[in-house]
C-alpha cells in the first residue's frame, strides 16, 4: 500500500443530490404586496440569505426552484400564480409566506384566495403580518431540511402531497 | 366660487331644470346634473367654464333610497389660460334609480373618463351608454356580480378558479404580438 491518503470522500448519489438542491435553492420573484419587502429585506447584506443559498432571485419560474408567495392574493392573481408554478421544473417548492398568503389574514372577502394552498402544494407556512426576515430565514432552513428528507425517486410537488395539509418536519 | 354662480354661467346655456344646486358639506361646490342633458352640461362645463381636467369620478349607492345611485364626478380648471383664470374645483353628481342605472358616457367629453367608467361599471354595475368599451376593470372578466353595492355579500365562500395552462403556437402568439402593437398604436 503507498502511504498517502487518497483525497476521496465516498458518500450515496441520493446524499449528494440533496446537499445540491438545499444549497442552491433559487426563488422566483413573486411579491404580491407588503411581505415582498421583508423578502427583499432577507435578500439584502443584513440578514444576508446567502448564508443559507438561496439569495438568487430570478425573474423567470423556468430558472427557479422555490415560489415564495409574498402577500395577499387576489382570485384575478390565482390563474396566474398557478401558470407561474405550472412553468417551473421540478423538483419545485412553494413557501406560502405571511398570514394572508397562508389563510388569508384579514381580509376574509370575496376578492381574496383564503390560503394559497387551494391553488399550489405548499411546503412551508410562515406566519406574521409580515414576517421579519428572520422568520423567514428560518422557514427556508425548514424547508432545506425538508429537502433534506426527500427522496431521489420522489417528486416534489402534487404526486405525493395533499393539498392543505400543513408541513410536518421529522427530526 | 360656489355653486351659485355655476348655476349661473350656465343659465339660458343647458335647458331648464337641467341643473340644480347639491349640498356640499366641505364646501366644494357641487351641482346635480339631470342624466338627459349630461352631454350637453358636460360639455357646457368643459367649453365655457374652462374645466378642462376630470381627475376621479366614483359612485354611490344609497341602498333603500331611491334614486339608489349617485355618480359623482370632480372637475378641475387649472387657472392657466387658456383655462380659467383661477384654479377651480366642481362635483358634479347624477341621481340614477336602482331599477335602470344607466347614463350616457363623459368619456366623448373627457377622455379620462373612459377608465373611471369602466371602473363604475364594475363594482356598482351602473351602465354609459355609448361607451367605446365597456368591460370590467379590476375584477375578472367573468365575475359574477358587482361588489361595491350595498347588497353584495362582502365575506362569500367559493373556490378559487385557474384555468388551463395557455397553450398557443407559434403563429398565434406572434399574430398576439402584432394585434397588440395595432391596439396600442390605434389608442
Amino acid at each position: 500500500m503507498p502511504d498517502y491518503e487518497i483525497p476521496v470522500l465516498t458518500t450515496t448519489v441520493e446524499k449528494m443530490v440533496q446537499w445540491a438542491r438545499r444549497s442552491s435553492i433559487w426563488p422566483v420573484t413573486f411579491g404580491l404586496a407588503c411581505c415582498a419587502i421583508e423578502m427583499m429585506a432577507m435578500s439584502t447584506s443584513r440578514y444576508d440569505i446567502a448564508r443559507f443559498g438561496a439569495e438568487v432571485f430570478r425573474g423567470s419560474p423556468r430558472q427557479s426552484d422555490l415560489m415564495i408567495v409574498a402577500g395577499r392574493l387576489s382570485r384575478k392573481m390565482a390563474p396566474v400564480l398557478r401558470r407561474i408554478y405550472d412553468q417551473m421544473p421540478e423538483p419545485k417548492y412553494v413557501l406560502s409566506m405571511g398570514a394572508c398568503a397562508s389563510v388569508g389574514g384579514v381580509f376574509d372577502n370575496y376578492a381574496l384566495v383564503q390560503g394559497v394552498d387551494q391553488i399550489v402544494p405548499v411546503d412551508v407556512f410562515v406566519p406574521g403580518c409580515p414576517p421579519r426576515p428572520e422568520s423567514l430565514i428560518y422557514g427556508i432552513v425548514q424547508l432545506q431540511r425538508k429537502i433534506d428528507q426527500q427522496r431521489l425517486t420522489e417528486l416534489s410537488s402534487e404526486s405525493k402531497r395533499i393539498p392543505g395539509q400543513p408541513l410536518i418536519i421529522n427530526g | 366660487m360656489d355653486s351659485t354662480q355655476v348655476l349661473d354661467a350656465l343659465r339660458g346655456v343647458v335647458p331648464d331644470g337641467a341643473v340644480d344646486a347639491a349640498p356640499a358639506a366641505d364646501g366644494m361646490p357641487a351641482i346635480y346634473v339631470a342624466r338627459e342633458h349630461a352631454a350637453e352640461v358636460c360639455l357646457a362645463l368643459r367649453d365655457r367654464l374652462q374645466f378642462a381636467f376630470a381627475p376621479d369620478m366614483t359612485a354611490v349607492d344609497f341602498l333603500p333610497r331611491e334614486p339608489r345611485f349617485e355618480v359623482v364626478v370632480h372637475l378641475v380648471s387649472l387657472g392657466i389660460p387658456p383655462y380659467g383664470d383661477t384654479p377651480k374645483r366642481l362635483r358634479v353628481k347624477f341621481r340614477l334609480s336602482g331599477t335602470d342605472p344607466r347614463m350616457p358616457t363623459l368619456s366623448g367629453v373627457w377622455k379620462a373618463m373612459n377608465w373611471a367608467e369602466r371602473e363604475v361599471y364594475d363594482l356598482f354595475g351602473i351602465h354609459f351608454d355609448g361607451h367605446p368599451d365597456l368591460r370590467r376593470i379590476l375584477m375578472p372578466d367573468d365575475w359574477d356580480g358587482h361588489p361595491a353595492r350595498k347588497d353584495y355579500p362582502v365575506q362569500i365562500t367559493m373556490p378559487p378558479k385557474v384555468y388551463e395552462p395557455l397553450q398557443v403556437t407559434a403563429e398565434e402568439f406572434a399574430a398576439n404580438v402584432q394585434a397588440n402593437r395595432d391596439r396600442a398604436r390605434r389608442d
